[in-house]
This record gives C-alpha cells, sequence and structure tokens, in this order.
C-alpha cells in the first residue's frame, strides 16, 4: 500500500521508516512561527528561559503583524517584549512592523520549503501546504514549550483526496473554488485531515495555491498540501532559493484516502460566504444586490501581487460607490513594493482606496477598520465569524477580489462578470 | 452542578472574542470575557464543577487558547461535544482542560437532565443512562494529567539534564 504526503513527510520527521494514521509520532519542527503573540509565549517560560535558553535559535520565526503599528499601550509594550526576546536569545528569523504578514513572509524569505514540517501559533499557518510544505496550526502554550524543547507530538491524518480538474476561467479565481470546496465539505469536513491537491494543479499560481491551502482549516483540515512542480520551482528560485536546499515529497499513486473529490475549474462560478459561517456558501449571483458599506482587500488569503491586480483591473478608472469605504491591505512591503511599481497601487487609491499599513489589519477585529452594528464588510479574508471585525452585531461576506472589487463599484453584492 | 449547552460549530471568536486577543493573555483578564458573544450570562455565573456540552466541531476558528485556558480557570470540569476542531482539542490538552467527544451523550441531553461525568470508567450518565467513550491515547493523557503542557515539558526537561 503507498503511502500519503503526510505518512511520509511525518515519518522523516520522525524519524521512522513508515507511519499509519492514527498514530502519534514525536517530532522536532524545521520551524516555528509565532507573531505578536510571542510576547504571550515568553510570558509564560519566563523563568524556564533564564533556565534552560531556547532550543534553537534558527527554529523560530517572529514576526510582528497582528496589531501593527501597536493601537495602544499596552500592544506597544507587547511589541517590545518581542523585541527583547529575539535580542536576548539571538532569534535568527525577525521580522519587525511593516514587512507584512507572517504567512507572506514565512514564504517570501524562503523557510517554507518543500517538505518541510512547519507549526506556528496560527490557525493559517496551513497556507505553506502551497509550497509542498507540511504546515500546521498550534496554540500559545504549545508555541512556548516547542521554543524549549524543539518537538511536539502530533498524531498521523488521514488524507482528503481533492483532483482539480482543467482551468478556472476568468473574471472566477482561486478564492471561488477554495470556497466553493468548503461550502461543499463543510466547517468540520477535514477536521483532523490532511487534504491533498491532485490534478491540473499547474494551473494555478503559487498565488493561487495560497489562497486554498490558506482556508484549508476553515475545514478544519491540518494541513492542505499541493505538489511541487515547475510552478513552484521557480516561485522558489525568485526567493532566493536553489532547488538544491529543499527535497520535495509527494503522495504515492497508490496512496490510501479517507474520501476523494473531483471538481471541474471550468464550472466554477464566483462564490460567496454569508454571515457567520466560511460554509455557508452561495453563488455571488444569488447573493447579489445586499448592501455593503465596506469592502477590504488583502490579507494573508488575498493580499499578493496579483490578488491587487485582479481588483485594479476592475477599479481602473472608476471611483468606488460613495457609500463604500474600500480598505486596501497589501500582505507584505514587498508586495506593497511591487504594487507601487507597476501602477497598481495607484489604480486602487484613485478608485478611492484606503491604503493600510501592511499586516493583519480589521481582519481580527483588533483595530483598523471596525464595523458598526448593522454594516456589512464584503472582505477578501478568511473568516466571517460573528463579531470577527470587531462588533458582534456586524455582518462579513467573503469572497474573490475580483467580486470584492466589482461590489464596491456598484455598493452592493455584484458578480464580476457583469 | 450546571450545564451550559450550545449548538454546533461554536468558533474561537464565539469563545473569547478576536479583539481582545493582544491585550488579555492571564485568566483574570480572560475569565469576564469568556463566550461574550455566544452567551453574554455564561461569565457571570458559571461556576467551577459545571459542564459544557455542544454540537459537532466546538472551538474551530483562530489558534486561540484563550478558550482552553479560561474554561479551565472558570473550573469547568469537562467540554462534552460532538466533536472538536484539532487546535482547540490541542491547547486544551495543553492547558489540561479535560474533553470529551460524545455525540450520542450530547443527543441524548434535554434541557434539567443530570449530567455525571466517569472520566476513568469513560462514560457519561445523562439522566441515568450511560453513554460510553473511547480513553484518551497515553502520550497524550500523560500531558493532560501533568497537568498541562508546560508542566510536562518542565518534568521532561529536568530529567534530560
Amino acid at each position: 500500500m503507498g503511502q500519503t504526503f503526510a505518512q511520509k513527510v511525518l515519518a522523516r520527521a520522525a524519524g521512522v521508516r513508515s507511519v499509519v494514521p492514527g498514530q502519534i509520532v514525536t517530532v522536532r519542527p524545521d520551524h516555528l512561527l509565532t507573531h505578536d503573540n510571542t510576547s504571550a509565549i515568553v510570558g509564560k517560560i519566563e523563568k524556564d528561559l533564564e533556565k534552560h535558553g531556547v532550543v534553537s535559535t534558527e527554529m523560530s520565526i517572529i514576526v510582528l503583524d497582528h496589531v501593527v503599528p501597536a493601537v495602544d499601550e499596552k500592544t506597544a509594550t507587547g511589541h517590545r517584549k518581542v523585541r527583547d526576546f529575539v535580542a536576548k536569545y539571538g532569534i535568527e528569523h525577525f521580522y519587525d512592523v511593516g514587512v507584512g504578514v507572517c504567512h507572506q513572509v514565512v514564504v517570501e524569505k524562503g523557510l517554507a520549503l518543500p517538505g518541510r514540517v512547519l507549526v506556528g501559533s496560527d490557525s493559517h499557518t496551513c497556507a505553506y501546504g502551497a509550497v509542498n510544505a507540511f504546515a500546521t496550526g498550534i496554540d500559545r502554550t504549545e508555541a512556548a514549550a516547542l521554543l524549549l524543547t524543539g518537538e511536539t507530538w502530533l498524531r498521523v491524518p488521514p488524507t482528503i483526496k481533492i483532483t482539480l480538474q482543467g482551468a478556472l476561467k476568468s473574471p472566477v479565481s482561486a478564492k471561488d473554488l477554495v470556497l466553493k470546496i468548503i461550502g461543499d465539505l463543510g466547517a468540520d469536513g477535514a477536521n483532523y485531515d490532511a487534504v491533498e491537491y491532485h490534478g491540473d494543479v499547474a494551473s494555478l499560481s503559487v498565488d493561487d495555491r495560497f489562497v486554498v491551502a490558506n482556508m484549508g482549516i476553515e475545514m478544519g483540515a491540518k494541513i492542505a498540501v499541493f505538489p511541487f512542480d515547475a510552478v513552484t520551482e521557480k516561485y522558489l528560485a525568485a526567493a532566493g532559493v536553489p532547488r538544491t536546499a529543499y527535497e520535495p515529497v509527494w503522495a504515492d499513486a497508490d496512496a490510501e484516502y479517507k474520501s476523494e473529490h473531483t471538481y471541474n475549474l471550468a464550472a466554477i462560478e464566483p462564490m460567496i460566504a454569508l454571515p457567520h459561517k466560511v460554509d455557508n456558501v452561495k453563488r455571488v449571483k444569488d447573493a447579489a444586490g445586499i448592501e455593503i458599506q465596506q469592502a477590504l482587500l488583502g490579507t494573508c488569503t488575498n493580499g499578493r501581487l496579483s490578488d491587487l491586480r485582479a481588483a485594479a483591473a476592475v477599479l481602473d478608472g472608476r471611483k468606488v460607490d460613495p457609500r463604500v469605504r474600500l480598505l486596501v491591505l497589501p500582505a507584505s512591503r514587498e508586495i506593497l513594493e511591487a504594487a507601487l511599481a507597476d501602477g497598481t497601487l495607484a489604480k486602487l487609491v484613485r478608485a478611492g482606496g484606503v491604503v493600510l499599513p501592511v499586516g493583519c489589519g480589521p481582519c481580527l477585529g483588533a483595530h483598523q477598520g471596525i464595523l458598526a452594528p448593522g454594516e456589512r464588510c464584503i472582505s477578501t479574508s478568511n473568516r466571517n465569524f460573528k463579531g470577527r471585525m470587531g462588533c458582534k452585531d456586524s455582518e462579513i461576506y467573503l469572497a474573490s477580489p475580483e467580486t470584492v472589487a466589482a461590489s464596491a463599484l456598484k455598493g452592493v453584492v455584484t458578480d464580476p462578470r457583469g | 452542578m450546571r450545564v451550559w449547552k450550545y449548538g454546533d460549530d461554536v468558533n474561537t471568536d464565539m469563545l473569547f472574542p478576536g479583539k481582545y486577543t493582544y491585550t488579555c493573555a492571564t485568566a483574570d483578564e480572560i475569565k469576564p470575557h469568556l463566550l461574550e458573544d455566544l452567551d453574554p450570562e455564561f461569565a457571570g455565573k458559571v461556576q467551577a464543577g459545571d459542564i459544557v456540552m455542544a454540537g459537532k466541531n466546538f472551538g474551530c476558528g483562530s489558534s486561540r487558547e484563550q478558550p482552553a485556558l479560561g474554561l479551565r480557570a472558570v473550573g469547568i470540569e469537562a467540554v462534552i461535544a460532538g466533536s472538536f476542531a484539532r487546535i482547540f482539542y490541542r491547547a486544551a490538552i495543553n492547558q489540561g482542560l479535560v474533553l470529551v467527544e460524545c455525540p450520542e451523550a450530547v443527543a441524548a441531553f434535554r434541557p434539567g437532565d443530570d449530567v455525571t461525568l466517569d472520566l476513568a470508567g469513560g462514560k457519561i450518565l445523562v439522566a441515568g443512562k450511560a453513554y460510553g467513550f473511547p480513553p484518551l491515547p497515553a502520550q497524550i493523557l500523560a500531558i493532560r494529567d501533568a497537568g498541562g503542557l508546560l508542566p510536562y515539558a518542565r518534568a521532561k526537561l529536568e530529567k534530560g539534564k
């Protein structure tokens, strides 16, 4: 019997010949990601750190991105504690305010590589499956223990195989695909499971794969992973990572799957997740006409250059509806610079866009773009839970950059196909 | 003892709103906001020994440990649910919070029913009727029984020296 991606990677990480789904293994992850929550994490183990130090200065990746720049004295103090920790223990991979959203930064800096195991104290760590990494979210306490010991336990997940056929038809994009999948499988449809994407993945750019992998957690997945191919290799080479630096892993043709699903990409339509669950998915045309007051373009899900460009193409030379606040949130400084250089940002700003500092922004409701009771936001982010954008009496609708831009122009939910 | 019963897909924003994530980390900071957007009564009335019962996919969403830390801190005896989202499941073990996956017990429960948990015996009594659940794997029990992951890791570090 062949092995799945998860079986192969975890066997290697655990230093054993083979593993089976359900088995619990002890692994030493290649990297541990933490962000603003590093201050709370280190706060748990101050005395232990004094005594034992960190197990590795190279394992830890820290990105300040969640509430940046600091919104008040408390968050500022948290950031300062993180910087003090980084300096005191010589943490190698530290990215301060303004570099980007952690999930974008980890990949841009070449730290998430094919076949590697990464864990992060953020649920969207699963995004690195886009580049064939085994990446999953953990909690703060586990991150604290990892800083000290460098190891943790993982249960080998069963795997769901999703085969993609054909190619998406513009203006349909990767967000529509993943919303369709989550709507079909449900918010817990992949709970504890690995999700492997097979088939015509070559038609999806790495940016597209990020969108799909990022939202794996919205159906409960432990990991969501794409195969390594020429598209991945080119992307990593552009990030400065030579092919010799990593060893891709993929499932055997006769691997055993918990379930299998097939999607015809050409048949995917613009999709939208209605409040307050990510699996409450409808076709955009069936939700058309709902009034919106805010439109959020960006985040770790859809804040890459191709996303900004797709929205700019819709908005170019036009103005957003005066009832709508369009917020633009590039996922990193590199993306912001590229969008400045190629004129994308100018198009978005001229259309009425308000550019936010690179980071998580309004997505988690801690600052910037909080909603008022009764307001609705259409967003390219990944969660529409009640209260997510800071107000429990507001509503969040999740859609693609194309749909968000088209809706911002009209002031109502609008199908980007017109 | 009171049973707090909720539905499916109770997410981390309902258990502990994201807006407090970077300002509340200790048990005392977390307690007043527990379940704030799901059940405004909970934080004020919950008592040690109470049970939280819910449908499937409890704790889905963010890798936010405040719900697990907070529920343990207020003395919740156990969360009994149809199923748990995996990051919450890990967070609970790491905090030493008892989780029991038992959809049959959840389905059988009616408001006012007595619920008794027999953790060692692997069963829940709902209105006198027993529902079994499988034991946790030994490696995971060892973490929970140490009082959570940090006490467990500390003991391991000391042993290694």
